[in-house]
């Protein structure tokens, strides 16, 4: 996957310039004034339960390989050589609503935050853990994330870390963080630092070098309005946050930003191309580039440009458009849109997205 | 030969020949500091036996190694005359090991140290001592020599390390109780087997008695990731596997309790079926198929072996100190030709089942050599038995050296691992003791009543000085419990004679402590497990209102073992239950011994206080927050 998006990148990084609706990996050609830049098209398969998807309502969605998983609210799905298998509670699901997937790259196994707990998918086995059975703080599991030998998790009282040597629980709250709020969205984890979305509470930082916290909020407060642009978090709903290549992608019911350690930069819809901002996840790539999965619509953003994908709000019908670093923006003829404009994950396999709606999975197959 | 611990166990002999009584005690007690040996010429003082527990070849046929796991050593033969080349001494409990496919390393796995010994088979030297996880029991390199992998019977995964560096990569989640792999001919899998059933979550609240759940942990080599799991219904301990050199027949070796009903019946072969699973190409579906013949048990199928023509496959039977050969021809057609489960059907093996070969005390591992031998490990005789696979005869046994005579220690054990003295020879103590410990499953026992008092099985180890036994503290002393009792309600024969009793009584009380792996060197404790500590002692709760002394955990799981030796009603009665009252459970590696509570309905330490403490009668912790009932388990882990 990381080979297909250096590829990627290598391709937008020099034909940013391009025009048209000349597709990713397609040889550059000389810009021409007053053209769309060149954004990334996909032809959109969509999945419901009509062809095997447990449930319309898709939460997450997770790749490993040739493998498609859909947290879905009836039971975890897996799409594998063309045909689905479901995972429900009667295999040992902790709940039938799975609301985040995680992969461990190192073991294969699938960590599936429910709204009854978390499981662990393993060679076919469940493994669960509730808050009745286990050290975990909270059933309700709204982000997971691996790393290493960790397991730290999203939860809504509070964030805890599985240490899968030890299996030793360790539980993060307003006792021991600067945690406020602890309804914990989303985790982000690196060997380095781990990043939680506290809804209510900002973004909570933690050094794992150090065992340090910080805390990162609105200098707005919780005023809606934004007074200092790029003065700092947009918003203190946190509800989504990706950690990569050192910098910190974090969305808000109110607008989303990007903090590379030093400065911040905040997304509207009002100044950039962002949809909606009511942002429910957010998924960086690298430094500059990253997904944003909004109630109206899906949006990807190049580090200048931003393409919107989405059936029209107004018609249905299917709709990309592109906005250049002026504010320009171009339609795109396109035949094919995600199922549904209330996008809820995104994933990707090699050059293709997978996107969890709430009325089904889409397949977005990169045209070249 | 002496070896660290031996005071400790001196200590316990002493003190356990002590405790008996003049009516037991025909053997010589401690005098001086010397031992004298009884009637039958067993003696007391500790000796250091081999206790041979596997065997290999060398790829070139020419050397035997043999892992003894009493004496922490691998020992190398001459695999013609069987004379002594050399001895490596090893880690502590060695428990398994193999060759790496060139054959130039052999690789140990340490089970009280969590190493593995990498010895180089040229020099015969330990080349390296690698840290792994928590008891290793096996170990088998891949073909390419890219991955060590390691099963861990306490951290419940297998290991994957760089094969020439030692360094961790990753672990795999196994099942409860990783212990044995091995790897399908072409090398591109391994398949581990568990020694305890798996741990099943709380749904309906009856999971203590439903059937247990065991299984097949299957590697993919080259991606060092689990792939499949082929799942053991109704097993609870799994020991080694074996393949047909096509690579098209799977053979595991296992025990089938039958722990759903009162243990009551073992005239009618009511305690354990004994039996293999069979899975690959040959049988399609996984199929479990008995040993056991009315009268004729395999108690306890340990070492699997088939040999290279794919016609026999041989079994070693622990419990019942014998060899069990199966013609495969006649196998596979049973098993095509009936319809199952035949699992407990006394009358199946008879269809397969050609030849029962005795052998010493409790045989474990076997091998085959290439020319048509079958060598059998017996722990507890020090002897490997040498089979003719042609006529299917003992042809030798190779003494091994060392002590040449029995101690008390050692007789008990012989005792505590046969099935002899049960009805029919069906089980001994290490059906629920498995390798001495537990089973991690409930029975039901006839004394309370058909579906009365249902009983979690608890661990053996350290049990000295935690007396009464049983969960209603009805019996007072080990010979008690070990004596009528067993005869009465587990064996249903005539029982041991006192002398053996004593033997028995005195391995029981001396089965050591293994170390807590929650413990950092030095006892010292981590923040949380400090914190746990404060809660487990603490007199006052958290709104300052005074704790009554039975409402506090240290009053009773006090002392070194955490047990006060008193009975109380804690508020966990069921409605099968006879009475409220129970013994106080030591807490000696409690952390390893799900599931808890009297009946086993609590599936983890969390389930204790969270589901089963409503009122606070176990213990006042209804006023702790989450993370603090957290670090209070992380506490009783170190115990």
């Amino acid at each position: 996957m990381k080979w297909a998006w250096n590829k990627f990148a290598m391709v937008l990084a020099t034909g940013l310039l391009s025009v048209g609706t000349v597709a990713v990996g397609a040889p550059p050609n000389a810009p021409k004034a007053g053209a769309a830049p060149v954004m990334p098209r996909y032809r959109f398969e969509n999945f419901t339960t009509a062809n095997g998807l447990p449930d319309n309502h898709v939460y997450s969605v997770l790749v490993d390989g040739d493998r498609v998983w859909a947290g879905t609210d009836n039971g975890l799905g897996v799409y594998e050589n063309g045909k689905w298998k479901i995972y429900n509670t009667q295999d040992g699901l902790a709940h039938r609503a799975v609301l985040t997937l995680a992969l461990d790259k190192r073991t294969g196994d699938v960590w599936a935050g429910t709204m009854g707990g978390l499981s662990r998918v393993s060679g076919g086995r469940i493994d669960t853990y509730t808050q009745l059975n286990s050290g975990l703080s909270n059933d309700v599991v709204y982000g997971v994330s691996v790393e290493g030998e960790n397991v730290w998790v999203a939860t809504a009282a509070g964030a805890c870390r599985l240490d899968l040597h030890t299996g030793q629980w360790s539980l993060y709250n307003e006792r021991n963080t600067p945690m406020i709020e602890i309804w914990v969205y989303g985790v982000s984890a690196t060997a380095t630092k781990v990043y939680f979305a506290v809804w209510g509470s900002g973004l909570l930082e933690y050094d794992q070098r150090t065992g340090r916290w910080d805390k990162y909020e609105d200098p707005d407060g919780e005023n809606e309005m934004v007074l200092f642009k790029d003065q700092g978090l947009i918003h203190e709903i946190v509800t989504s946050v990706s950690y990569v290549d050192n910098i910190v992608w974090a969305a808000t019911y109110f607008g989303d930003s990007r903090y590379d350690g030093r400065y911040w930069h905040n997304f509207l819809t009002k100044d950039s191309g962002l949809p909606s901002n009511f942002t429910n996840f957010i998924k960086g790539i690298d430094a500059n580039r990253a997904w944003f999965c909004t109630d109206k619509g899906l949006a990807y953003y190049d580090g200048v440009n931003w393409a919107v994908y989405r059936p029209s709000l107004t018609s249905g019908k299917p709709e990309m458009t592109v906005r250049d670093a002026k504010g320009n923006v171009t339609q795109v003829a396109v035949t094919t849109a995600p199922a549904h404009n209330y996008v809820l994950g995104i994933d990707f396999q090699g050059s293709d997205i997978w996107v969890a709606t709430a009325k089904g999975l889409s397949h977005g197959i990169l045209q070249r | 030969m002496k070896r660290r611990g031996h005071n400790r166990l001196r200590t316990a002999v002493v003190a356990s020949l002590c405790g008996l009584g003049a009516a037991l005690c025909g053997i010589g007690l401690w005098t001086g500091g010397r031992a004298r040996a009884d009637v039958n010429g067993r003696t007391g003082e500790i000796l250091t036996y081999a206790s041979p527990v596997e065997v290999l070849f060398s790829p070139d046929g020419t050397r035997l190694y043999v892992l003894c796991q009493g004496s922490a050593e691998v020992r190398v033969l001459d695999a013609a005359s069987y004379a002594a080349i050399k001895s490596i001494a090893v880690g502590r409990e060695p428990r398994g090991f193999s060759l790496s496919p060139d054959g130039t390393r052999l690789f140990v796995a340490n089970s009280w140290d969590d190493t593995v010994s990498v010895i180089d088979t040229g020099s015969l030297e330990v080349a390296a001592t690698w840290p792994v996880g928590a008891e290793p029991s096996s170990v088998v390199e891949d073909r390419e020599s890219k991955y060590l992998f390691v099963a861990n019977r306490i951290s419940n995964d297998v290991a994957v390390l760089n094969a020439q560096t030692g360094a961790e990569e990753k672990r795999l989640a196994a099942g409860r109780g990783a212990s044995y792999i091995t790897p399908a001919p072409d090398g591109s899998r391994l398949y581990v087997t568990h020694v305890y059933p798996n741990f099943k979550a709380r749904r309906t609240g009856m999971e203590n008695r439903t059937p247990p759940e065991a299984e097949i942990t299957v590697i993919d080599t080259a991606q060092a990731v689990v792939t499949d799991r082929i799942p053991l219904h109704s097993i609870a301990h799994g020991f080694h596997v074996a393949f047909s050199a096509d690579g098209r027949l799977g053979v595991a070796a296992q025990l089938h309790p039958k722990n759903l009903v009162p243990l009551a019946h073992l005239e009618h072969s009511g305690a354990f079926a004994d039996t293999l699973t069979l899975f690959g190409a040959d049988v399609g579906k996984p199929v479990e198929i008995p040993l056991d013949e009315l009268e004729r048990y395999a108690v306890r199928p340990f070492g699997v072996a088939i040999t290279a023509d794919k016609s026999r496959i041989y079994v070693s039977c622990a419990g019942s100190e014998m060899v069990t050969v199966i013609d495969v021809q006649r196998l596979l057609r049973f098993i095509h030709t009936h319809q199952g489960p035949y699992a407990q059907d006394l009358s199946a093996s008879a269809n397969y089942v050609v030849a029962r070969i005795a052998v010493g005390h409790d045989p474990r591992g076997i091998v085959l050599s290439r020319d048509g031998k079958l060598l059998v490990a017996n722990r507890l005789e020090d002897t490997l038995s040498v089979i003719d696979t042609r006529s299917n005869v003992l042809s030798k046994t190779v003494p091994l050296a060392g002590p040449k005579q029995l101690s008390v220690l050692r007789h008990g054990e012989q005792t505590f691992y046969t099935a002899r003295y049960s009805f029919q020879g069906q089980i001994g103590c290490a059906n629920c003791h498995i390798d001495s410990t537990f089973d991690g499953l409930t029975w039901d026992l006839e004394p309370d009543g058909f579906g009365r008092d249902i009983v979690d099985n608890r661990l053996l180890e350290d049990i000295k000085d935690t007396e009464p036994y049983k969960w209603n503290g009805g019996n007072p002393n080990l010979p008690t419990e070990c004596g009528p009792r067993t005869e009465k309600y587990f064996w249903r024969a005539e029982n041991y004679d006192d002398l053996t009793l004593t033997d028995l009584v005195v391995y029981v009380r001396s089965i050591p402590l293994r170390p807590n792996r929650w413990r950092l060197p030095g006892y010292e404790l981590t923040p949380a497990q400090d914190r746990g500590k404060a809660l487990f002692t603490r007199t006052v709760d958290k709104f300052g209102n005074p704790i009554p002394e039975r409402n506090r955990c240290s009053y009773c799981h006090s002392g070194p073992k955490g047990t006060s030796q008193k009975s109380f009603d804690v508020g966990t009665k069921k409605a099968t239950d006879n009475s409220g009252l129970l013994d106080t459970p030591q807490l000696i590696n409690v952390a390893l011994t799900a599931p808890y509570l009297h009946d086993g309905s609590a599936a983890t330490l969390e389930e204790i206080w969270t589901v089963f403490n409503p009122e606070d009668k176990h213990g006042r912790t209804n006023d702790l927050t989450k993370d603090e009932l957290n670090d209070l388990i992380e506490y009783l882990r170190t115990r």
